[in-house]
């Protein structure tokens, strides 16, 4: 019946897609931490069962295994313990289930290093500022490179010359190289710019006028690392998009007919504008890792940040919590992106698939 | 030949090619030359550069300059490993979904799909921070090919079901060749440049990912690489320290081994692909 509508089935079928895709990732994420002979999972039964710890670690450690629903439980809420006082592991399949119950509930376990801290709490204060980062990032720097993709393919001469290698070279170059080059130069050396953090030290986040314009100086050197880099390989792949579009029959008829300039130039950017669109929604993952590490550079207080305190402090239901989040928001980003194609994309409304 | 030969008509070529060559051949040769050792202290920290040691030293005191050698040596290591190993697979799955089409190609598909929208950053930091000890170069290499085929997979796929419908192929099909030899002999041949092409692409992003993961603490225990030297002086303040020579040159090498590749493929795709060329 859906097959009516076509563009409604292309996205419920990806909805369904995702929805497989996120399930998926809650298993990658509840099984790669227990691979290899030291996983974490083994080093903290190994610990509550050694009495080594002091009383403050053996009670995160419990409720780690408890909240995680790692370890069989007695009447009482307390651990059963097998003789050698160590606890006893429930098996591997219900400790999975247990896992998934709590990620739908919302709920990602209490963190070791803000200990009783929940980590869904952290990472609450920490998403308002990757996402008012990454977001305007993004598109902003898909926009223009795409625009400067597009000037370069069309103009070549001068325009390529200049444009081209620029694009390579920052496409080239790592996210925490370019980060720290740009926090060495202009917060260091000339003093222009803040070098770490996302406000002035003395301020309190609200939403008064002085704590927005101390975010805003703050903004200025992570949005260039990341925007840069982004526009680069934005352009580079729109380049090449357009110099096909323009060899192709159709702008050569237009061009036979005599059609204005920007006419030819805007079929050529909207046909090439589509497959960039899809390259964007298969690319966002990558360009979020590296605007994370970009994050760490400049000790954002964002998502990144939380997750080097995390790694460095062996923080493992954080890392696992962050880990979890960034796919999902991934995800949900992979998954506007192709409602946006399925409103773009005349052959979705058609009915025979946009990919 | 011919290709080659066009291939050095492209000053993109020439130049990656030169600057990848040399900074192999400094790795590889360098340490008959230059031989510090990287494990004891011979100056106090942060030591200008100049005079007895050319890049300085880091903060323990240790020669920047074979420290980098050394991380250089690590960081191909890292690249060849981690590319050979995403090429092989990629190409092996994108050739074999491509060809075989049906339902294993739907599910080879899929799992490409999947592994491509789960970001491989992710997927690395999960592994990495779970194992403390046993994190060497080698495995690390490992994992990022093991976690990176998904884009040559995907690629080589829609290239390789582009051929299946050749005339060369069906003819060899009506005369008994099996699969096997349809693929080996048939359609690899016709994919070598598109493969050489994922392989530097892969080694680019294999280099990348290792200098990525080190960075930020999840690095080698058992020997230097480019992206552990940024590690220590980001930990040991070398940025408000001034010591530019502690995170520079790495910093440089890096880009430039990237840039030098990203600059490879770019000619190799304007040779395959005519259109491109002006």
């Amino acid at each position: 019946m859906l097959k009516r509508y076509p563009t409604l089935y292309y996205i419920s079928s990806r909805a369904v897609w995702y929805f497989i895709t996120f399930l998926a990732a809650v298993t990658i994420n509840f099984m790669l931490p227990r691979l290899g002979p030291a996983n974490p999972v083994d080093i903290i039964m190994a610990r509550t069962a050694g009495g080594l710890d002091t009383k403050a670690a053996m009670e995160k450690e419990e409720s780690y295994l408890k909240g995680f629903g790692l370890v069989e439980l007695n009447k009482d809420g307390s651990i059963v313990r097998d003789a050698s006082n160590k606890p006893v592991q429930s098996p591997l399949i219900k400790q999975f289930f247990n896992y998934v119950k709590m990620c739908l509930k919302g709920d990602l376990g209490t963190s070791f290093l803000n200990y009783p801290k929940k980590v869904t709490e952290i990472i609450a204060g920490a998403i308002p500022w990757t996402l008012a980062l990454q977001i305007p990032t993004i598109i902003i720097g898909w926009i223009i490179g795409n625009i400067l993709g597009a000037l370069a393919a069309y103009k070549r001469g001068v325009y390529d010359g200049v444009i081209f290698p620029a694009a390579l070279l920052a496409n080239a170059v790592p996210f925490f190289a370019f980060g720290m080059l740009l926090v060495y130069v202009f917060a260091l050396q000339f003093n222009l710019f803040p070098a770490i953090g996302g406000y002035a030290q003395d301020l309190m986040p609200s939403m008064s006028w002085e704590f927005i314009s101390s975010a805003a100086y703050y903004y200025v050197l992570p949005f260039f690392s990341i925007f840069l880099i982004l526009a680069g390989g934005q352009a580079i792949g729109m380049r090449s998009m357009c110099i096909y579009e323009l060899g192709t029959d159709y702008i050569k008829y237009a061009k036979w007919l005599g059609m204005k300039e920007h006419k030819i130039v805007f079929y050529m950017f909207r046909n090439a504008m589509l497959p960039q669109l899809t390259g964007l929604a298969l690319s966002i993952g990558i360009m979020v890792g590296g605007a994370l590490i970009t994050e760490m550079i400049f000790s954002y207080p964002g998502l990144g940040m939380s997750m080097l305190t995390a790694i460095q402090g062996n923080d493992y239901p954080l890392i696992q919590g962050i880990t979890l989040l960034v796919t999902l928001s991934v995800l949900i980003a992979n998954f506007s992106v192709d409602i946006l194609i399925g409103f773009l994309d005349p052959r979705v409304k058609a009915g025979i698939g946009g990919k | 030949m011919k290709i080659l030969k066009n291939l050095l008509k492209s000053p993109f070529f020439v130049i990656g090619m030169g600057l990848f060559l040399i900074t192999i051949l400094v790795a590889v040769f360098s340490p008959i030359f230059y031989n510090i050792d990287i494990h004891t202290r011979v100056g106090a920290a942060y030591t200008n550069p100049g005079g007895k040691f050319i890049l300085g030293t880091d903060h323990m005191g240790i020669d920047m300059f074979s420290l980098l050698l050394k991380g250089l040596q690590s960081s191909l290591y890292v690249g060849f490993m981690a590319g050979i190993i995403a090429t092989v697979l990629g190409t092996f799955l994108g050739v074999y979904a491509g060809f075989k089409g049906g339902w294993i190609d739907d599910v080879i598909t899929m799992v490409t799909n999947l592994f491509i929208v789960i970001p491989q950053f992710v997927i690395l930091v999960l592994v990495s921070s779970s194992m403390k000890e046993g994190r060497s170069l080698s495995l690390i290499a490992l994992l990022i090919g093991l976690t990176g085929w998904t884009w040559s997979a995907r690629a080589v796929r829609a290239q390789a079901a582009s051929l299946k419908s050749r005339d060369h192929i069906s003819l060899a099909k009506v005369n008994g060749v099996g699969t096997i030899g349809i693929v080996m002999l048939h359609i690899l041949p016709y994919l070598m440049s598109y493969v050489c092409m994922v392989f530097i692409m892969q080694t680019a992003s294999g280099i990348l990912s290792e200098a990525a993961i080190s960075m930020i603490g999840l690095g080698p225990f058992d020997t230097v690489s480019l992206g552990t030297i940024l590690n220590q002086a980001m930990r040991s303040e070398a940025l408000t320290d001034g010591a530019w020579w502690a995170f520079m040159p790495a910093m440089i090498l890096v880009t430039v081994i990237s840039f030098a590749l990203y600059m490879i493929n770019t000619s190799m795709e304007g040779v395959f692909n005519p259109r491109l060329r002006k």
